[in-house]
C-alpha cells in the first residue's frame, strides 16, 4: 500500500496525523507530493519528518514552495510570498541543499508522480478542470498520474473515445484506477485543504488492484493555527484551516 | 491477447468453461467451474476484436461495481480480471430461468403480478441502499432463487452493465451522450441522460407490472430515441381499462410507479415493496379510478413544458430520506407522557423526513385471545377494537392518509411479531417505548431491550423522563 501525501505546508499536527493514519492503515510505501513548507509555522519539523521517511525508503518530489526556500525571484502572491521569507528564517542552509536534489517527478511503473501539471512539472500549473487535466494526459506516457498543488481531492478519466471526466471522490470509497482506461488523481492537502472539509487529506494507492481511496484525518487545527499566529504569519493562513478553504 | 474466442472445454484462470448459455456478437457467457468455488458458476467474456465501445465499457461498469455488492438479491462475486490479457467476469450463477419466460402467460394473476413485483422492489431497496441505480430493469435481468420447497425465493438482480454507482465515476456517462437502457423500460428522466436518480428503477419496475397485469406495455417499443421520450408527455392507457378485474389498488400502485416526475413516484423500492404486500394500506387518489389516457389538451400542455417536469430532480429518494418508521405501540400499559414522548419521536421523524412513512404497530399476546381461534367473534373484536385504539393513538400526529398505516400483529411474546414485521417490511428505524420501572419489566423482562439486540434496523427506545416527586 503506498501512501500519498502532499501540500504539507508545513503543518505539523496535520503531517503527524496522516502519518499515524497511513501507519495504521497498512502503508508500507510513502510518496510526499511536494509543498512539504510554506504557509505552515513548522516547516522545520515536517521537513525533518520527511527527511526521516526518505532514510527509510520514502519518496519526495518538489513543490513550487519547496523550490521557493532555495531559488529567489519566484512569483509567489502576497500571503505565500510573506509566509516564504519568514519559511526561510526558520530553515537552515543545508534544509535548502536537501530541497535541491528534489526531482521534479517520480516514475514507478505505470505510475508518474508530480506535484502539479505532468506536461510541464516546473512551470506549476494547476490541474482545475478537465482542459487542464487533458493538457497533463497529453503531456505523459503514464497510465496513471498523481499530483497534488490545488488542494482539493479530483479524480480524471481520460475515456476510450478520449473524453476527459471529473469526479469528486468519496472520502475512503475505493476507486477502481483501471486499465485500460488512463487517470490522473489529484489529493488532497495534507496542511491546508481547500475543498471546505477542514481535515488533512492524503491518498492511498493500493498497487496489486489499482484501487485508490482519498482519506480524511481530523487533527488539532486549533493547535496549527495558534502556531501561526504566534509566528506573526498572514491571519488569514490560520483562520482557513478552521473551514478547508 | 488471445488469437481465438474462448470456447467451451477451455480453461481461463482456473475456470473450466462449459456449456455456453449465451453466445453473442459482443460477449460470450459460459457456465463454468472451478475446484475451489464448489457452487454453480458462471462467466462474462467480452470479445475484444471489433470492440463495440459501449460493450466494453458497460464490461468495464459491471467489473466495477459487482464486487461492491453484497446480499442475497445480487449474484456473488467470484473474479474478473481486467483487459491485459483476457478479461472475464465470474460470478455465481443463479439456476432457473429469468422472469423473460413468464411473458408467454400474461396477463398473469394479480396475487401473483403483486407477490413478484415486492420481490424485486425488495431486490432494488436492497440495491438502493448500496448506493446503486440498476437503470436495466426488465423481465431477461430478474431471476428468483430458488428454495428447498420449489417455491420463488428472493429475487435476484443480474447485469450490472448499465448501472450507476453513486460514489465511483460513472464511465457510461462520461463516454457516451446518448442515453443507455432498454427502451421499453427506460424512465423519462435516463431518456434525458440522467443517470443518478434511483427512481428510474421504479419507473422500470412499474413499466413490468402493468405488462404483468394487462399483457401489454405502456410506451410500446419504440426504435428510435425521439420515440422514447414521448412517455415525458403522453400517458399509457390505464391499465383497469385494458383488465377490467385490476384492482383500483393495483392501478394506483402501477401509474404511481409510471409518473413522469421521479418525485411524484413511490419515494423508495421499500415503500413500493411496502405497498405491494399490503394492498389494503395503498392510498387510492384518481390514478386508481382513472379509465381513459388524458385528453389532448392536457398532452399538449405538457408537450410544451417538458423541460420543466423531470429533469428539475428534487432530491433523490432512498431509504436514508424515505425509511420505513414501525412504531410499536403498547396499549395496555402505556402512560400518558410515555404516549407524548413517543408521539413527538416519531413526529420528529417525519419533520425531518418527508418522506418517511409510519407503520404503527401494537402486538396482540395470544393469552388475550386464548381458546379462541383468531377468526371467531371475539378474536376479530379485539382486533377490531386494538385498531381503533392504535388509529386513536395515532390521531394527534396529524399524519395524512397514505402515509400511516395501522397493523396488528399476534405472537405470544411481544418482541418476537415485531422483529418478523421489521425484517419482513423491510423496516429501517423501530421506535417503541421503554417499559415503566414495574414488577412486570422485573418478571418480564424488557421487550425493548430484547428488539434493540436483535431487530435487523436502527431502534429508538423511547423513555419519559420522570418528574421528580
Amino acid at each position: 500500500m503506498i501512501a500519498i501525501l502532499s501540500d504539507i505546508h508545513a503543518n505539523r499536527e496535520a503531517l503527524s496525523a496522516c502519518l499515524n493514519h497511513a501507519d495504521t492503515a497498512g502503508a508500507t510505501r510513502f510518496v510526499f507530493l511536494g509543498d512539504i513548507v510554506g504557509y505552515g509555522a513548522d516547516p522545520a519539523w515536517c521537513l525533518r519528518t520527511v527527511m526521516d521517511r526518505i532514510a527509510h525508503g520514502a519518496v519526495a518530489i518538489l513543490g513550487n514552495h519547496d523550490q521557493a526556500v532555495f531559488q529567489r525571484g519566484a512569483r509567489m502572491n502576497g500571503r505565500a510570498g510573506a509566509a516564504m521569507e519568514w519559511t526561510r528564517s526558520q530553515l537552515s542552509p543545508d534544509a535548502g541543499e536537501f530541497l535541491k536534489t528534489l526531482p521534479l517527478e517520480y516514475a514507478d511503473e505505470d505510475r508518474l508522480f508530480v506535484h502539479a501539471d505532468a506536461s510541464s512539472p516546473g512551470e506549476w500549473r494547476y490541474v482545475t478542470g478537465p482542459l487542464e487535466a487533458r493538457r497533463s494526459f497529453e503531456g505523459t506516457p503514464a497510465r496513471v498520474t498523481i499530483c497534488g498543488h490545488v488542494h482539493v481531492p479530483r479524480l480524471f478519466g481520460l475515456t476510450a473515445a478520449e473524453k476527459c471526466s471529473a469526479f469528486i471522490p468519496t472520502p475512503g470509497m475505493p476507486v477502481p484506477l483501471s486499465r485500460p482506461r488512463r487517470w490522473l488523481a489529484v489529493v488532497g492537502a495534507v496542511g491546508q485543504p481547500r475543498d471546505g472539509n477542514p481535515a488533512a487529506g492524503y491518498a492511498l494507492l493500493d498497487p496489486e488492484t489499482t484501487e485508490m481511496r482519498w482519506m480524511r484525518v481530523p487533527y488539532d487545527v486549533e493547535a496549527a493555527a495558534a502556531k501561526i499566529r504566534r509566528a506573526g504569519l498572514p491571519e488569514s493562513l490560520a483562520t482557513r484551516l478552521f473551514t478547508g478553504s | 491477447m488471445p488469437l481465438r474466442r474462448p470456447r467451451s472445454g477451455d480453461t481461463v484462470d482456473g475456470f473450466a468453461l462449459g456449456r455456453a448459455l449465451h453466445e453473442g456478437g459482443m460477449s460470450s457467457i459460459f457456465e463454468v467451474t472451478h475446484p475451489e468455488h464448489p457452487f454453480p458458476l458462471l462467466m462474462k467474456l467480452p470479445h475484444l476484436e471489433g470492440g463495440d465501445a459501449a460493450q466494453i465499457v458497460s464490461f468495464e461498469m459491471e467489473q466495477m461495481i459487482l464486487p461492491r455488492l453484497t446480499g442475497p438479491h445480487v449474484p456473488r462475486f467470484v473474479a474478473a480480471a481486467g483487459f491485459d490479457v483476457q478479461p472475464y467476469l465470474a460470478m455465481e450463477r443463479i439456476p432457473g430461468p429469468s422472469l423473460l419466460l413468464r411473458l408467454r402467460e400474461l396477463p398473469l394473476p394479480v396475487q401473483e403480478v403483486a407477490t413478484i413485483g415486492a420481490k424485486v422492489a425488495v431486490a432494488l431497496a436492497a440495491l438502493h441502499r448500496q448506493r446503486v441505480s440498476h437503470l436495466d430493469v426488465k423481465p431477461a435481468n430478474i431471476l428468483f432463487r430458488p428454495t428447498p420447497d420449489g417455491l420463488r425465493g428472493d429475487a435476484v438482480l443480474v447485469d450490472f452493465g448499465l448501472s450507476h454507482h453513486g460514489r465511483l465515476p460513472d464511465l457510461i456517462e462520461e463516454e457516451f451522450r446518448i442515453p443507455y437502457g432498454t427502451a421499453p423500460y427506460m424512465a423519462p428522466e435516463q431518456a434525458l441522460g440522467q443517470r443518478s436518480e434511483p427512481r428510474s428503477d421504479l419507473f422500470a419496475l412499474g413499466v413490468l407490472l402493468y405488462q404483468f397485469t394487462t399483457g401489454q406495455l405502456p410506451f410500446g417499443d419504440p426504435q428510435h430515441l425521439s420515440a422514447v421520450r414521448k412517455r415525458l408527455w403522453r400517458d399509457p392507457v390505464p391499465p383497469r381499462r385494458l383488465r377490467p378485474d385490476c384492482p383500483p389498488w393495483l392501478q394506483e400502485v402501477i401509474l404511481r410507479c409510471l409518473e413522469v416526475d421521479p418525485a411524484r413516484r413511490q419515494p423508495s423500492a421499500a415503500q413500493l415493496a411496502f405497498d405491494l404486500r399490503n394492498p389494503e394500506a395503498v392510498r387510492l387518489t384518481p390514478r386508481a379510478e382513472k379509465r381513459r389516457r388524458d385528453g389532448w389538451l392536457k398532452v399538449l400542455e405538457r408537450r410544451v413544458n417538458t423541460d420543466r417536469s423531470p429533469r428539475q430532480g428534487r432530491a433523490a429518494a432512498t431509504a436514508h430520506a424515505a425509511p420505513i418508521v414501525a412504531v410499536a405501540v403498547d396499549l395496555r400499559e402505556q402512560t400518558l407522557p410515555l404516549a407524548e414522548a413517543l408521539r413527538a419521536s416519531v413526529g420528529n421523524v417525519l419533520h425531518t423526513l418527508p418522506g418517511a412513512r409510519v407503520a404503527c404497530l401494537n402486538v396482540l399476546l395470544d393469552r388475550y385471545v386464548a381458546g379462541d381461534s383468531p377468526h371467531d367473534q371475539k378474536g376479530r373484536s379485539t382486533r377490531v377494537q386494538r385498531l381503533v385504539e392504535l388509529r386513536h393513538w395515532a390521531e394527534p400526529l396529524g399524519i395524512e392518509e397514505g402515509r400511516i398505516t395501522f397493523h396488528i400483529l399476534e405472537g405470544s411474546s411481544a418482541a418476537a411479531p415485531l422483529l418478523e414485521y421489521a425484517e419482513a417490511n423491510g423496516v429501517d428505524h423501530i421506535v417503541m417505548g421503554a417499559r415503566a420501572n414495574s414488577m412486570l419489566r422485573t418478571v418480564l423482562g424488557s421487550v425493548s431491550g430484547e428488539v434493540a439486540a436483535r431487530a435487523p434496523c436502527s431502534v429508538t427506545v423511547v423513555r419519559a423522563r420522570e418528574v421528580a416527586p
